[in-house]
C-alpha cells in the first residue's frame, strides 16, 4: 500500500453506514504516549529526534500483523508538501505535523482506521477512526494496539499523574475521544447555540472539521472531551455514548422534524439549490462545496432527495479538497484552475457533463 | 454563537484563569490569532493559553521560580510557564508542587490517574491497581434505570459489584 493508491478513494471510516450515520459522521479516540528515558520533543536534539523515530518506526513494523493490517510507514520529514496535506485531508496526522520539522511520521493501517503519529507534540498519537458512532468499537480496538506496543516500548507513567505527556492537559489517560457530527438542522432553526452550551456543562470542547482552530464549515461539527484525568477511560466513552451524543442527536432530530413538519418548501429549497449549484457550477471554491454537500447530506437523510448514496457525498467531501484535488489531476492547480477543476470533479460525481 | 469581537461564527473557545476568576472568551479564528495568539499551524492550543495564564496568574513569587531546573533536560519552570509544554517525563516530579495545582484545575478538580496503567515489562517501578470510582458507577446506573436502559443497567450493576469486592 502507498500513499498514491489512497487518492482516489475513501478511507474505511467515510463509508457512512455506522450506527446513527444520519448525524454521526465518526467516532475517533487518540491516545498520547511517550517513551520512558527520552525527552519530550521540545527538548530533543536534532540526533536524539533522529533515533527516537528510528526506534518507533522500528517497534510500529515490528508488530504489524498483530494491530493493524495492510500497514504502511510514511517518512514525512522526506515526504512532498502534497502528500503531508492529503494527510492532514484523510484526518490521519494533525496540521501541526504536517507542517513541523525534523524526523517524524506516520504509520497507517487497516485501511486508514488506524493511524500512529510520531514525533508530534508527543512521542506517540494513537488514533483510531471509525464510521458513525462506534465509540466502544474504536476503544477496544486502541486498547489493543496501546497493549502490543507497549509490549516493545517501554512507556512515561507516573503512579499519580498517569501517562505523562509533554502538555499537562493531557495527563492520565492521555484520551481524547472526538465524535463528528452533521448537524445542519440546528443550524438553520437557529438553535446550534444548544449544542455549544450542552457542550459546555460537560466540560467538552467543539471544533470544526479539522480540530483545533478550525472553522465549523458545512455544519460539521466534533465534540471532544478536555479532561484526560481522574476518569477511567471507558467512563469517559460511556459518557460520550449515553450522555453527550444522545442529546446532541436528539436536539438534531428535533430541528429536523421542525424543519419537514413546518418549514418543509423552505428546507426543499435549500436541498434543490445545493444539488443545483453541484450540478451546474463551472468554479466552486471548498467552503461553497462543504456547505452545499452539507444541505445535500441534509437532504438525501431526510429524504427529500433520491438517488444519491451518502458515500458518494462523502467521497466528493474528501475529494474536492486542494491536496485530493490536485493528486487527482495529476498536477499543480491554483486560483481558477483549482476551483474549475473542483467543480468538473463534481459535476461527474453526479453524473452530469 | 458569535466572535465576541467582531461578528463572524466563533470557533476557537477559551477558558482562562486570572486571578482565580474563570473568564470565557469566544472568538473567531482570525481574532483568536489576532488577540490571543493562537494561530492555526503553528502556536499552541487554546488549553494551553488557559495553563499560561493560570500560571502567571498563580506566580506571585517571581523569584523563586528560578531555582528549579530539571536535571534530566534542563527545563525551567519559567521556561515552561512560557511555552506551555514540558522538557521530560521526570519534569513531573521536579515540578510536582507547582505542577500539581495547575493539573488540578486543567481536569475538573482531579488529582490522581484513574484508568489503565502499563504493564511494563522489566520495570522495577509497580504500577498501582486500578482504582474503579464505584460512586460514578452508581451514578450511571441511576441514569440508565431512569433512561430505562436495562441491558447497560445490567452491566453496571455487575461491574459495581466487581469492583466492591475487589
Ligand atoms: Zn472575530
Ligand atoms: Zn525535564
Amino acid at each position: 500500500m502507498k500513499l498514491n493508491d489512497l487518492t482516489s478513494r475513501a478511507g474505511e471510516w467515510l463509508r457512512g453506514n455506522g450506527p446513527m450515520s444520519e448525524v454521526v459522521i465518526s467516532s475517533r479516540i487518540r491516545l498520547a504516549r511517550n517513551v520512558a528515558g527520552h525527552n519530550f520533543l521540545s527538548r530533543c536534539s536534532r540526533a536524539q529526534r533522529n533515533s527516537l523515530e528510528t526506534k518507533i518506526r522500528t517497534a510500529l513494523l515490528a508488530e504489524t500483523d498483530q494491530f493493524a493490517k495492510g500497514l504502511f510507514y510514511v517518512d514525512l520529514a522526506d515526504a512532498p508538501e502534497i502528500d503531508r496535506q492529503l494527510l492532514v485531508e484523510r484526518h490521519l496526522i494533525s496540521k501541526p505535523h504536517a507542517t513541523a520539522e525534523g524526523a517524524r511520521g506516520v504509520a497507517v493501517g487497516e485501511e486508514e482506521s488506524v493511524s500512529v503519529m510520531v514525533n508530534e507534540e508527543d512521542h506517540l498519537r494513537i488514533q483510531v477512526l471509525k464510521s458513525g458512532l462506534q465509540l466502544e468499537e474504536a476503544w477496544e480496538q486502541i486498547n489493543q494496539i496501546d497493549d502490543v506496543l507497549e509490549s516493545q516500548l517501554d512507556f512515561a507513567f507516573h503512579p499519580r499523574f498517569g501517562y505523562l505527556t509533554a502538555c499537562p492537559t493531557n495527563v492520565g489517560t492521555g484520551i481524547r475521544v472526538s465524535v463528528m457530527l452533521h448537524l445542519p438542522a440546528l443550524k438553520l432553526t437557529g438553535e446550534i447555540e444548544k449544542v455549544f452550551r450542552a457542550a459546555k456543562d460537560m466540560k467538552l470542547a467543539v471544533r470544526g472539521l479539522y480540530g483545533e482552530g478550525t472553522e465549523a464549515t458545512g455544519d460539521f461539527y466534533q465534540i471532544s472531551n478536555q479532561t484526560t484525568l481522574g476518569k477511567v477511560e471507558e467512563d469517559i466513552i460511556q459518557d460520550f455514548k449515553h450522555v453527550v451524543i444522545p442529546k446532541i442527536i436528539d436536539y438534531e432530530h428535533h430541528a429536523r422534524r421542525t424543519l419537514l413538519n413546518e418549514r418543509l418548501t423552505a428546507l426543499d429549497d435549500k436541498v434543490h439549490r445545493a444539488y443545483g449549484v453541484l450540478r451546474a457550477a463551472r468554479m466552486i471554491t471548498s467552503e461553497e462545496v462543504l456547505l452545499m454537500l452539507s444541505h445535500l447530506r441534509m437532504g438525501v437523510n431526510l429524504g427529500r432527495l433520491q438517488g444519491i448514496e451518502i458515500r458518494t457525498i462523502n467521497e466528493m467531501l474528501l475529494m474536492s479538497q486542494p491536496a485530493h484535488l490536485q493528486k487527482l489531476m495529476g498536477k499543480k492547480l491554483e486560483g481558477d484552475a483549482r476551483r474549475a477543476a473542483r467543480a468538473d470533479f463534481i459535476r461527474k460525481k453526479l453524473g452530469v457533463a | 454563537m458569535k466572535c465576541e469581537n467582531c461578528n463572524n461564527p466563533a470557533t476557537v473557545h477559551l477558558t482562562e484563569i486570572k486571578a482565580g476568576k474563570k473568564i470565557e472568551k469566544h472568538l473567531c479564528e482570525s481574532c483568536a490569532a489576532a488577540l490571543e495568539g493562537i494561530g492555526n499551524a503553528k502556536g499552541h492550543t487554546p488549553i494551553n493559553e488557559l495553563l499560561t495564564n493560570f500560571v502567571m496568574a498563580q506566580s506571585g513569587g517571581a523569584l523563586k521560580e528560578q531555582t528549579s531546573t530539571c536535571e534530566t533536560c534542563g527545563i525551567t519552570w519559567a521556561e515552561f510557564r512560557q511555552s506551555g509544554v514540558l522538557g521530560c517525563a521526570n519534569d513531573y516530579r521536579t515540578f510536582e508542587k507547582e505542577l500539581a495545582p495547575l493539573i488540578q484545575r486543567a481536569h475538573e478538580g482531579a488529582t490522581h490517574h484513574v484508568g489503565k496503567v502499563p504493564t511494563r515489562r522489566g520495570s522495577t517501578t509497580l504500577a498501582p491497581k486500578r482504582r474503579v470510582d464505584t460512586d460514578k458507577l452508581k451514578k450511571d446506573l441511576q441514569r440508565a434505570i431512569e433512561a430505562e436502559d436495562y441491558e447497560r443497567a445490567a452491566k453496571l450493576r455487575d461491574q459495581i459489584r466487581t469492583a466492591e469486592n475487589a
